[in-house]
């Protein structure tokens, strides 16, 4: 195995990163931008993204961007948007086979880099507008994905799990925005916003494969460096969740046939924090694997549930556990599902218990690193979180939790909400 | 111990066929930090009626029992395999295809063990009353779970209206029904025909030194005993080659309705080079125009008739074939009736070289980007394997298709009586 090295070049603002690995046969360019999530902003950066992959001044239109992928050996182009705690991230990504493996092939890595610059900083415009065209159609589209959210029974639940356990927090926003502001969204406006993105959110450039990092240190530099330093890059201050006196009960019906537990806790953790590690293993004793604790008493040993696991939200410092049920045992997966919680602050669970899970953490985490997105993933956190543990130190960290670290962190973790979304006429009253 | 290498793209895989029949493969790839190992056996959902090991006659066994046996096998007489798994830093899965059982693990740490669970616990079976019947709760739930997902029932409506008997169409989990009349007999049934180790291929990707793991996997067979291997006799209906129905209507409650064109693709038997290149060229002419920026995908783009979740997929396999297009519409009728007269369209088409060449390129650069993956590697090395085909010489194949090949193929690609639509509307 080769260990994970990254270069940082900062660049008038630009953090470029460079990732030299023999592990993938392809080369992957990641722009990330960075700013606070707020109400105002959201629903234009969910649409950004997908309106700059349409169409740029030299490829006019999705068909002419894609032609030009093809050509370069089918390279892919993706685009997101998410958040991480505070925090909302616009990424476009780039994937290109590596020219090494390809008979007669020298000059792709070369086009990729100016194709990727051009749909960045060369979006098709006209006056200072994007294209109408473009935008109009891009907002019908977000529209219908915001409204076929809740066709995903497990997202639709998430999100109004978070709705009402962070409702005044910045972290409620839905990620793909809001209907009602995509009528005041022009050509104009997008595009006056998005130079303001290109102007002041916090942009990091990584590059994952196999190449010579001194030819594409000057290559990528050139190609994203800022002409000025940005003006705003810091967060502000966090927000502090409400205090509960006793955890909210939510219960919701559709139309469906399992229905859908799901329990939000705060942490009072987070990714830059020292009892980190342990917060992981805790998560991974609680919930994380088919051998956590929720795993086998909500599915193996009662049989109520296919799955039910826990997820940490690491900047944000929140714990999620999930289940899909039958609508009548509610009562039953609720009480199993606490008991597991109290047991972990209890300490009930054994120095081998707690060995294997790291291990299987540890596991997770080296896979993760074989994976590109998955690498590049895994080294923002520290981007995000402010801090300058790797991946490599999160490792060593977690190896070095003890029971009672683990014991800790169980015990900071507060129920806040319980979300129930369940069939109509189940055991409960309307 | 045979050694295969491919200079082009720098790899090298060892192959093995052990005496008990098991065929073994192994890429080391010390780069990885991951080892990646799977056990697959050559029996799918689609196995239903087959003539049982060390008997005459044929039987017919429940919808589902494949994905049940595969639920059954992580669960022994005092221990859950996943735990063991799990004490030795491994996560481990398994999936049921309408071809396939295969168990798998990921590991970063010591492999030996973990190579050796696997073969052991797929190799062991223990199944009991009890706990069969425990196991109906939970893939009840399963199932359950995918009769919400609409994208589920588009897909399996559109295969219930291509196939009029191919047991394809049956949803591999079954049915909440059948898979009550499931029992442990069924399963050892199943188990004792299908998973003997010639009918089995176990392969390993990642970070390990090859001599010493074929070494390692040749003693642990070599410690079991198997009966001499006979050729499975599997049963299939006759199937026309016509769609069953034309239109399929299913209600479930969706904010926006979806409608899937399925394509019932010829059945022939092919194996080495011709299904290689049957393959190849449905998937580049299928990508070719519903991909991104192609020329069906834009006018059904700019018609507002498609939106994000647009998907196409196609499918070959030994005895049956099938090309899905589809997604999320404001307008399923106009949608179908416009899909329909883009596929009828293709029958004048003559691709250019340019056009070609284009294909040519982007699949190569598909393949390798997929083979930035172990899991990929492993699972279609495997597939193509059972039909004489030899993944990573896939690229060279790619090279020298020629335009004539596209030509002839899409001559012959679409015929309106082996499409079928699938819409799903709010009820």
């Amino acid at each position: 195995m080769t260990e994970t090295r990254e270069m940082i070049v900062r660049e008038n603002g630009t953090n470029i990163h460079l990732v030299p690995t023999e592990k993938f046969k392809t080369v992957s360019i990641t722009a990330k931008w960075r700013a606070p999530l707020t109400r105002e902003t959201i629903t234009k950066r969910a649409l950004l993204p997908y309106v700059l992959q349409q169409g740029t001044v030299t490829y006019p239109d999705r068909s002419a961007i894609q032609a030009k992928l093809d050509e370069l050996y089918g390279a892919v182009l993706s685009v997101d948007g998410s958040k991480k705690g505070d925090y909302h991230i616009i990424t476009i990504r780039l994937e290109i086979a590596n020219q090494k493996f390809i008979s007669n092939e020298s000059s792709i890595m070369d086009e990729a880099i100016s194709l990727l610059n051009e749909i960045i900083f060369n979006p098709a415009n006209e006056h200072d507008a994007f294209l109408p065209s473009i935008v109009n159609r891009e907002k019908d589209t977000l529209r219908q994905k915001i409204g076929s959210v809740k066709d995903d029974k497990m997202r639709y639940a998430n999100m109004r799990l978070i709705d009402e356990m962070c409702s005044d927090e910045r972290y409620s926003l839905h990620i793909h925005g809001y209907k009602e502001d995509l009528e005041s969204i022009t050509p104009e406006n997008l595009y006056a916003y998005y130079q303001s993105v290109l102007n002041n959110d916090q942009l990091d450039v990584y590059v994952a494969g196999d190449f010579d990092s001194t030819v594409m240190e000057e290559k990528v530099t050139q190609a994203f460096g800022r002409k000025q330093e940005s003006e705003t890059t810091t967060a502000e201050k966090p927000d502090k969740g409400k205090q509960l006196q006793q955890p909210n009960e939510i219960i919701e019906t559709q139309n469906v046939q399992q229905a859908k537990l799901h329990f939000g806790y705060r942490t009072n953790i987070t990714y830059a924090d020292d009892d980190y590690g342990a917060l992981h293993v805790f998560n991974g004793l609680f919930g994380g694997f088919p051998s956590s604790k929720l795993f086998i008493n909500v599915r193996e040993k009662n049989s109520l549930a296919y799955y039910a696991a826990s997820r940490l939200e690491s900047h944000k410092g929140l714990l999620f556990v999930f289940s899909g049920i039958a609508p009548d045992d509610y009562g039953q997966a609720r009480q199993i599902i606490e008991e597991q919680l109290k047991a972990m602050k209890n300490g009930d669970f054994t120095e081998e218990e707690m060995k294997d899970t790291k291990a299987l953490i540890i596991n997770q985490l080296l896979e993760t690193m074989d994976d590109a997105k998955g690498l590049v993933e895994l080294l923002y956190q520290q981007v995000v979180a402010g801090t300058d543990r790797s991946p490599d130190q999160l490792i060593e960290d977690i190896k070095s939790v003890r029971k009672e670290d683990v014991v800790h962190a169980a015990n900071k973790c507060e129920l806040d909400t319980i979300y129930l979304l369940t069939s109509k006429g189940g055991e409960l009253d309307e | 111990m045979n050694k295969l290498t491919y200079d082009r793209i720098e790899e090298v895989i060892y192959k093995e066929e052990l005496a008990n029949g098991l065929t073994v493969y192994l890429l080391p790839k010390p780069e990885m930090a991951k080892t990646y190992g799977v056990f697959s056996t050559d029996y799918g959902s689609i196995d239903q009626t087959f003539v049982p090991i060390g008997q005459t006659e044929q039987t017919t066994v429940p919808e589902g029992v494949a994905h049940f046996l595969e639920h059954k096998m992580f669960e022994k007489e005092d221990r859950d395999v996943f735990a063991d798994f799990g004490k030795q830093g491994a996560s481990a899965n398994a999936y049921t295809s309408f071809t396939k059982t295969a168990y798998l693990f990921a590991a970063t740490d010591q492999i030996n063990k973990n190579v050796q669970t696997l073969l052991d616990f797929v190799q062991n079976p223990y199944f009991s009353e009890q706990s069969v019947e425990k196991e109906k709760g939970i893939i009840a739930q399963e199932i359950e779970m995918y009769n919400d997902q609409p994208e589920w029932q588009a897909f399996m409506g559109t295969l219930q209206s291509l196939f009029h008997h191919h047991p394809v169409k049956i949803d591999i989990a079954g049915t909440v029904d059948s898979i009550r009349t499931i029992t442990k007999d069924d399963l050892y049934t199943c188990y004792h025909t299908f998973y003997h180790p010639g009918n089995m291929t176990l392969f390993m990707a990642g970070n390990f030194e090859a001599e010493k793991m074929m070494e390692l996997i040749r003693n642990n067979q070599e410690a079991k005993n198997f009966p001499e291997m006979t050729e499975v006799k599997r049963e299939y209906p006759q199937e026309p080659a016509s769609a069953a129905q034309k239109e399929n209507k299913i209600a479930m409650p969706v904010s926006i309705p979806k409608c899937t064109i399925g394509l019932k693709e010829s059945a022939e038997e092919l194996r080495g080079e011709a299904f290689l290149e049957k393959d190849l060229l449905q998937s580049m002419i299928l990508d070719f125009y519903f991909s991104k920026g192609g020329p069906f995908y834009r006018e059904l783009y700019e018609e507002q008739l498609i939106d994000e979740s647009f998907f196409f997929e196609t499918n070959v396999e030994k005895n049956f074939g099938y090309s899905i297009i589809g997604g999320n519409t404001a307008d399923p009728d106009r949608f179908s009736e416009k899909a329909i007269q883009l596929l009828q369209s293709t029958n004048k088409k003559s691709f250019t070289t340019e056009e070609v060449e284009r294909m040519k390129k982007k699949k190569i650069g598909q393949m390798l980007r997929a083979m930035n993956s172990l899991e990929f590697i492993a699972n279609k090395y495997i597939h193509y394997d059972t039909v004489g085909v030899d993944l990573f010489r896939v690229i060279p194949a790619i090279q020298s298709l020629t335009v004539e090949r596209f030509n002839t193929f899409i001559r012959g690609w679409i015929d309106e009586d082996r499409i079928a639509v699938t819409k799903i509307v709010n009820e």
